[in-house]
């Protein structure tokens, strides 16, 4: 039973519709090119475009554009959008207003003055992009004092590393680049390459802010990569797998063979030691983001912008933006371990008999379930970072070091516990 | 990790205004610190020599300029002791209320400045909303929102607008709700309280040497009140409790926020029981034109006491003006507060001390 739309895989389509362009292109060139005609020599293009390893390479380059589009730039504007629009309201604002009426040239201009459209007054979706373009348009400063090299390898070493991330990450069983068996170590060792940009771009800028921001970054993400990792164990201990499409779909199976409990999904966070796992990943992984109450290494009251504080133009758009694809990566991670990743309710098939043979068709998509997912536990994430106060870095390194890691062992010890003796215990988990 | 002194201003965000606290640290640990000030002199006192009495008002506004009308207040009551100028009954009143109208507006200046200080960004908006109500209130007293021009010697400007006790008794009551929203938000919230507490610790001998007054010496536990001890206008008519920190441990952030904080409810009750006290006749003295003479006032402002100290010598103008600003004091006590704190905890001290460089420079 599928439910998401790209299927088998991002990658089989990508497949498929470049070959049959290139199948179109290559029947093209040879209907033009006959034997015999003077250009016969061109023969060998028709030949050449249905290569099966032209046809790979394509295929490929056509699902990485795909992903990274739809991740790196729809995605990322959208929840920057959700973020400045939900913490707006929470601040009693309207928060971005501008639109596609906002636009100063025509048509746009043109049609708004016809319609009497309000021009300030949109959604706002198109906010991010203008601050986006802003950005691009001011000067690249660089320190005279900064060791250039290691000053503009920061944001690349930033940007490229969230963005592989995207290589292994799934949006649903179907719509992802990469099926490794490991891909929640690739995914997490990705995730953590970025501090080492940090702490680059901090110790680079020759800048006391920044060098104290990046050592900052260094202590806090050292402390709370640990209890990332253990309260994952956890979960490795359930699933038995470290791909992250087998870790989903160990959680579509009903809670119980019958019963109330069977409308239930068992997804990890309706068992006991996975909670304990969940709320340890939870606030590691908003410390991995550097959200508010984690967000010391560019504390903007003390340390002016932290280990930014040097960066300009559109090389701050990168570190600053990066953050939240790391925000989509981080909530992305906590839907797929703890809440059952793209598996929605099961009324959103249906299976219409077509030719004697049942065709499923997803009224809502895998696709569509994971994002409200996503989008949900983001919308958590902003809202408890427009809520609280900034936590100092000696605390921070207290709950790190002495509350989250116990707490993950703890976690560990129940679930091999209740992993080995569950069924013993009446089916406990 | 070798010490290192690291400018904490001039143009940095902490600095609520024009100033450099250089603090010398140690990894994170402040072993050191040094505020330098005078970026925004402008030379008040001796301005002030050169202008006319009732002119110089227009200056002290510009002392500090979230809180006005305390400033020139206290002025004007320099003034009036120095000429022996009694005020009207109802002018007396009306100080009051505009008192502690721009009181509230102050310290919720100062809410929303503590709030983005410890990261919290929503406690800026929120602060601000409310603060409009206030400046709406004294923009319907005085005609304006910032530097009101409103304390004259002899009494103030105009009188109260009509219904303007109906509108103080709703705005308050609006005002009364959202309180209970900051404590709610603010030191309800555990991490408020990590960040604040047992932070920037002055003890109340230190704070008493070193001048500090005000909400924060009240947080270390000494009751002084300026409007309790020495009551000018008609604050001894007036029925409220002085704002001291009762715990033991006090003296830190966190007792120098609370202090705060619930000095604006007295103030909502010094407002409340004011526009209805407030009895008819006239607002303003007539102020001779020369005097000649001292006069001394000090005051309970926002940030703690003010005083002015003027000397008339038979002119149009005075001879000597000067000001002891709260502020100045208490920021050299500031290193006193934050030796031996984390570098998070500069904004954490200094925001709680509520810095206002305009009159810290005069």
């Amino acid at each position: 039973m599928s439910g998401a739309l790209v299927s088998p895989d991002l990658f089989t389509l990508c497949k498929v519709l470049v070959g049959g362009i290139l199948r179109i292109l290559s029947d093209g060139v040879l209907a033009a090119t006959p034997v015999g005609s003077p250009v016969e020599g061109l023969r060998g293009l028709g030949y050449f475009l249905v290569e099966d390893w032209l046809v790979t390479l394509l295929a490929w380059v056509v699902a990485i554009t795909i992903m990274v589009t739809w991740a790196a730039a729809i995605q990322l504007l959208t929840i920057m959008w959700m973020e400045r629009k939900f913490y707006a309201r929470l601040q009693d604002r309207y928060g971005i207003m501008v639109s596609i009426w906002s636009l100063p040239f025509w048509p746009f201009s043109w049609w708004a003055k016809r319609r009497n459209k309000p021009t300030h007054r949109g959604l706002g979706y198109l906010q991010n992009v203008a601050d986006g373009v802003k950005l691009i348009q001011k000067e690249n400063i660089t320190p005279a004092s900064a060791d250039r090299a290691m000053f503009h390898t920061a944001p690349v070493m930033i940007a490229s590393s969230t963005i592989l991330i995207f290589a292994a990450l799934p949006f649903s069983e179907g719509f992802v680049i990469a099926n490794v068996p490991l891909s929640l170590l690739f995914i997490l060792a990705t995730f953590s390459i970025a501090p080492l940009g940090i702490l680059i771009a901090g110790w680079a800028s020759n800048n006391k802010y920044s060098l104290i921001g990046g050592m900052r970054a260094a202590a806090q993400l050292m402390a709370y990569e640990i209890p990332l990792l253990l309260a994952i164990v956890a979960v490795l201990i359930y699933s038995g797998t470290l791909n992250v499409i087998d870790i989903v779909q160990r959680q579509e199976v009903p809670l119980a063979a019958s019963g109330p409990l069977s409308y239930i999904p068992s997804w990890n966070i309706f068992s006991i030691p996975q909670f304990i796992g969940f709320a340890v990943f939870f606030v590691a992984i908003m410390a991995e983001m550097e959200r508010i109450p984690f967000d010391i290494p560019e504390a903007e009251a003390e340390l002016v912008e932290g280990w930014t504080t040097e960066y300009t133009g559109m090389r701050f758009g990168l570190v600053f933006g990066f953050k939240w694809l790391r925000a989509l990566a981080g909530s992305a991670l906590v839907v797929i371990l703890y809440f059952g990743g793209w598996s929605g309710p099961v009324f959103t098939t249906l299976t219409p008999y077509v030719g004697g043979t049942a065709i499923p068709i997803p009224i809502i998509p895998h696709e569509v379930w994971f994002l409200l997912k996503v989008y949900f536990v983001f919308l958590i994430f902003v809202w408890i970072s427009w809520s609280v106060p900034r936590v100092r870095i000696d605390q921070i390194l207290n709950i790190g070091w002495k509350k989250l890691i116990p707490l993950s062992l703890l976690a560990i010890i129940v679930a091999a516990v209740f992993a080995a003796f569950g069924p013993y215990l009446g089916g406990i988990r | 990790m070798a010490e290192f002194w690291v400018n904490m201003g001039p143009q940095h965000p902490m600095t609520h205004g024009l100033w450099n606290m250089r603090v010398k640290i140690s990894g994170e640990t402040i072993t050191d610190a040094e505020p330098e000030i005078g970026y925004l002199h402008r030379g008040y006192e001796k301005i002030m020599e050169v202008r006319e009495f009732q002119k110089n008002v227009v200056l002290t506004d510009r002392l500090c300029y979230v809180s006005s009308v305390t400033w020139s207040h206290a002025y004007a009551l320099a003034c009036e002791k120095m000429m022996g100028l009694e005020v009207p009954p109802r002018g007396q009143w009306i100080r009051v209320i505009s008192l502690e109208i721009q009181r509230l507006a102050s310290h919720l200046m100062w809410l929303a400045a503590y709030g983005p200080d410890l990261g919290l960004l929503t406690a800026l908006l929120w602060a601000l909303r409310e603060r409009e109500l206030f400046l709406d209130l004294l923009q319907l007293l005085t005609g304006a929102r910032m530097n009101q021009n409103f304390p004259r010697v002899g009494g103030v400007r105009n009188d109260l607008p009509p219904d303007f006790d109906k509108y103080c008794a709703k705005i308050i009551k609006h005002f009364r709700g959202k309180l209970d929203e900051y404590k709610r938000l603010m030191h309800d919230s555990k991490i408020f309280r990590m960040r604040t507490q047992g932070v920037g610790r002055i003890s109340a001998a230190d704070a008493i040497d070193w001048g500090v007054t005000g909400p924060n010496l009240r947080a270390c536990g000494v009751d002084v009140d300026l409007r309790r001890l020495e009551p000018y206008e008609t604050y001894d008519e007036v029925d409220f409790e002085p704002q001291v920190w009762k715990g033991g441990d006090g003296g830190d952030s966190y007792a120098r926020f609370i202090c705060r904080f619930n000095e604006m409810r007295e103030s909502c009750d010094i407002i409340e029981q004011a526009v209805k006290k407030i009895p008819a006749g006239p607002y303003r003295a007539k102020a001779p034109r020369r005097a000649e003479g001292e006069g001394f006032a000090r005051t309970e402002d926002s940030r703690g006491e003010a005083l002015f100290y003027v000397i008339g010598d038979g002119d149009d103008r005075p001879y000597r003006v000067k000001i002891r600003s709260p502020v100045y004091c208490t920021m050299a006590a500031t290193p006193l507060m934050l030796r031996g704190n984390k570098m998070a905890d500069v904004v954490s001290i200094l925001g709680s001390v509520d810095v206002c460089v305009g009159e810290m420079d005069k």
